[in-house]
């Protein structure tokens, strides 16, 4: 940055400039707002602070990372990387509530194996080894844990990872439904990586490795509550190996690698520019969806963008490197569908812009609640 | 997606675009309104705007359904859901509406159970399914949704459900317009007339705008280029210095509208005298109630209502922006105080809602955008 974006930064500050409109001032303004603290101004927990959208963010900037404040805490991404002596652990922990237990293309089991080794995978590591707690509502058939502990023990087998400890807990009845299971992993990180949301710079490419939304669309549609049908299979996959190959194509040309689970592709890339500090710009064309996933959004209002992912991630590479990502990515299975969808701009900061099909441009900005609770 | 992209299509839309500008006179600005949030919403989704020239600008009407409702009614309905023996049931878009004492996601967590639908029939279903339990259903939207919730209440008369009620708050598009025309502060050259009303009420109704207003309206659908298409055809009209009813929607609106679910409506609802509108205020003949055959499934007979009118928060200035007299980023109050996750006003929370759908798709400078994205 040399000193116009400076000197153009201080005329936006400065309200009454004639250059400026009066709606300028305005989304400035908006801006400003935007980055004050966050605060939490409801008195109790509404399901919203479980999308994973503005008011996920709120709860955790606004209660847990005011208490548990620490510099590997801050960064908020998806794990933890741990010096430990000459080695790099990363280290990270995610809970599982999905409706119904069992779906299309998987269930809780293998989900909670795959979303723990995929957190582990965005930070760069090998899973090694996991946990997982389980909390049993009383009545819940001991056939459903078994098939849920078998399902487990498939996941971690393919995704070479054991699980080593855990725990046991059981509710009276009415107060868990059926099953919840916390899986927590340890991975090594075996490369000089240096992955984080806030390292993306203009220029930069934004590639998503599959179709967005199958996992989301899935659930949505075995709920059954909408009575569609629909062949759409959950896209639930442990991801290391598929970004190990990303990762030795591109030595140090990785900036950033996210898994877009709860709140989908336009989340992550929304952390991207509010962690970097940079404009994320897409292309609605590039966009990869299934068709018959773009046809239950469509009938129920979602935009696929939002829908939640379990085989994909969002990796943001050196620009200059970006075909070679690309083939690296779409030589292997997991990455078949993958797609360049947008560039990294420095102006305006902050923001995701979506270049439409139409020819049009909008904002693509966080949710605030999931309109699709307990997906994951 | 068949059927669908067709009516997205950029190509066309940039040569649509260019018969727009060549349709505007130099010099002269035109100002057209959008009555339904609908097309607000697909507005701003498809970005329309960078289509359209300098002189063309599109308000924004009152035609979101949870936009208009007051939030005396909030409370009301979360006094009924805050019964013990009640299931709540709404819209998604209901969820988030705040009323004078919070919203139905508010109420939720205090333990109020309240479930989202996707139609008035679902509510029947959990009401056959929870006989010890009263259901009600929230109803809300205009001529769109009234049909599904006069069917629904025939359904539950049919098969004798006792436990199923309906908290009626639909709304008439039509006095809605009127009271817009009738408004001194209006300045519109014509409208873009709702699709999914029309396809009900047809094309009729609209034609004292033509006749007594001497103003243009096409009823326009829902995809992007059907948008521009209706801003084509009202610049036409314009040109030709006509104002009339037009359909652009004839794929789905017959002119004559749907006599089955005006039918259904006639029979189950009744005209009220007079309905409150949030920010436009009470608006004579411009509701709908249930009628007396059908008091078994009025909730607002079987419940004791507190009834109580909440004044609009003064900074709010939901009222202009429903009116159009207002650009959404002209409230005082817009983007700092009142946001999607902490909405003062009704505009701010629907997806159809103006504010919101600015707030979420429109937020930035498109001249710097304009030099951002440049390729």
């Amino acid at each position: 940055m040399t000193s116009e974006p400076a000197a153009d930064q201080a005329q936006r500050g400065a309200p009454g400039t004639p250059h400026r409109t009066r709606e300028e001032q305005v989304l400035d303004r908006i801006d400003r707002a935007r980055r004050r603290k966050a605060v939490v101004k409801e008195e109790r927990i509404t399901l919203a602070h479980g999308s994973g959208g503005k008011a996920t963010q709120t709860l955790i900037q606004a209660v847990f990372l005011e208490e548990f404040g620490n510099p590997l805490l801050a960064p908020l991404e998806d794990g933890a990387t741990l010096p430990l002596g000459d080695a790099r652990a990363a280290f990270t922990t995610d809970s599982f509530v999905v409706s119904p237990l069992f779906f299309p293309g998987g269930d809780i089991g293998d989900l909670a194996v795959n979303g723990t080794v995929n957190d582990l995978a965005m930070c760069g590591a090998r899973p090694a080894f996991l946990a997982a707690g389980f909390i049993l509502e009383e009545g819940f058939p001991v056939a459903d844990v078994r098939r849920i502990a078998a399902s487990m023990a498939a996941a971690a087998a393919a995704a070479g990872v054991s699980i080593v400890t855990g725990d046991t807990k059981v509710v009276q009845r009415g107060k868990a439904d059926g099953c919840y299971i916390t899986t927590t992993g340890v991975g090594v990180v075996e490369r000089p990586v240096e992955l984080s949301a806030s390292g993306a710079r203009p220029g930069d490419a934004v590639i998503v490795s599959g179709p967005m939304g199958d996992h989301g669309a899935a659930i949505m549609v075995a709920r059954g509550d909408f009575d569609l049908e629909s062949p759409i299979v959950s896209d639930t996959a442990p991801l290391h190996g598929v970004v190990s190959a990303l990762l030795d194509a591109l030595p140090g040309h990785v900036r950033t690698l996210r898994d877009a689970t709860r709140g989908g592709v336009a989340t992550i890339l929304n952390e991207v520019a509010t962690a970097s500090r940079a404009a994320v710009v897409i292309e609605e064309k590039a966009l990869p969806v299934r068709p018959e996933v773009t046809g239950v959004c469509e009938l129920l209002g979602i935009d696929p963008l939002y829908v939640a992912c379990e085989g994909r991630f969002v990796a943001v590479v050196d620009g200059a490197h970006a075909g070679r990502a690309l083939e690296a990515l779409r030589r292997h299975p997991l990455g078949a569908g993958a797609s360049i969808i947008g560039t990294i701009r420095d102006d305006p900061p902050g923001l995701v812009l979506l270049r439409t099909a139409f020819g049009g441009t909008r904002i693509v900005d966080l949710l605030v609640g999931d309109p699709l609770p307990r997906i994951c | 997606m068949r059927f669908v992209d067709e009516y997205r299509d950029g190509g066309r839309a940039r040569s649509l675009a260019a018969g727009i500008a060549a349709r505007c006179e130099p010099g002269r600005r035109y100002t057209f309104m959008e009555v339904c949030g609908g097309h607000t919403h697909t507005i701003y989704k498809h970005g329309l705007e960078d289509h359209l020239p300098p002189e063309v600008t599109l308000v924004h009407g009152p035609g979101c359904p949870v936009c208009v409702i007051p939030m005396g009614r909030v409370d009301d309905a979360i006094h009924i859901a805050s019964q013990p023996d009640v299931i709540m049931t709404s819209f998604g878009d209901m969820m988030r509406v705040p009323g004078g004492q919070g919203s139905f996601l508010d109420a939720k967590a205090a333990g109020a159970d309240i479930r989202m639908v996707y139609s008035p029939l679902d509510a029947l279903k959990i009401a056959k399914a929870n006989p010890g339990r009263r259901v009600v259903f929230m109803a809300i939207g205009f001529e769109t949704t009234a049909p599904s919730t006069a069917m629904t209440v025939l359904r539950a008369a049919a098969e004798g459900v006792r436990n199923f009620s309906v908290f009626c708050n639909h709304v008439l598009v039509i006095p809605a317009i009127k009271a817009i025309l009738d408004s001194p502060d209006q300045r519109l050259d014509g409208f873009i007339g709702p699709g999914h009303v029309s396809a009900v009420i047809g094309c009729e109704p609209y034609a004292f705008i033509a006749r007594d207003y001497g103003k243009p309206l096409v009823v326009a659908g829902f995809e992007p280029l059907d948008v521009l298409q209706s801003v084509h055809m009202l610049l036409g009209q314009l040109a030709e210095g006509r104002a009339e009813v037009a359909n652009q929607y004839a794929r789905v609106v017959p002119w004559g509208g749907n006599r089955t679910a005006m039918t259904a409506i006639g029979t189950v609802m009744r005209m009220r005298p007079h309905f409150e509108w949030r920010g436009l205020g009470f608006i004579s003949h411009s509701a709908l109630g249930l009628a007396d055959a059908y008091a078994e499934f009025d909730a607002e007979r079987i419940f004791d209502l507190p009834g109580v009118r909440v004044a609009d928060p003064k900074a709010c200035q939901c009222g202009e922006v429903l009116k159009g007299v207002l650009k959404p980023w002209e409230c005082k109050v817009f983007g700092t105080a009142c946001t999607p996750e902490t909405p003062i006003g009704t505009c701010m929370v629907s997806s159809e809602g103006a504010c919101a759908a600015y707030y979420n798709f429109g937020r930035f400078s498109r001249e710097r955008v304009k030099e951002a994205t440049r390729s």
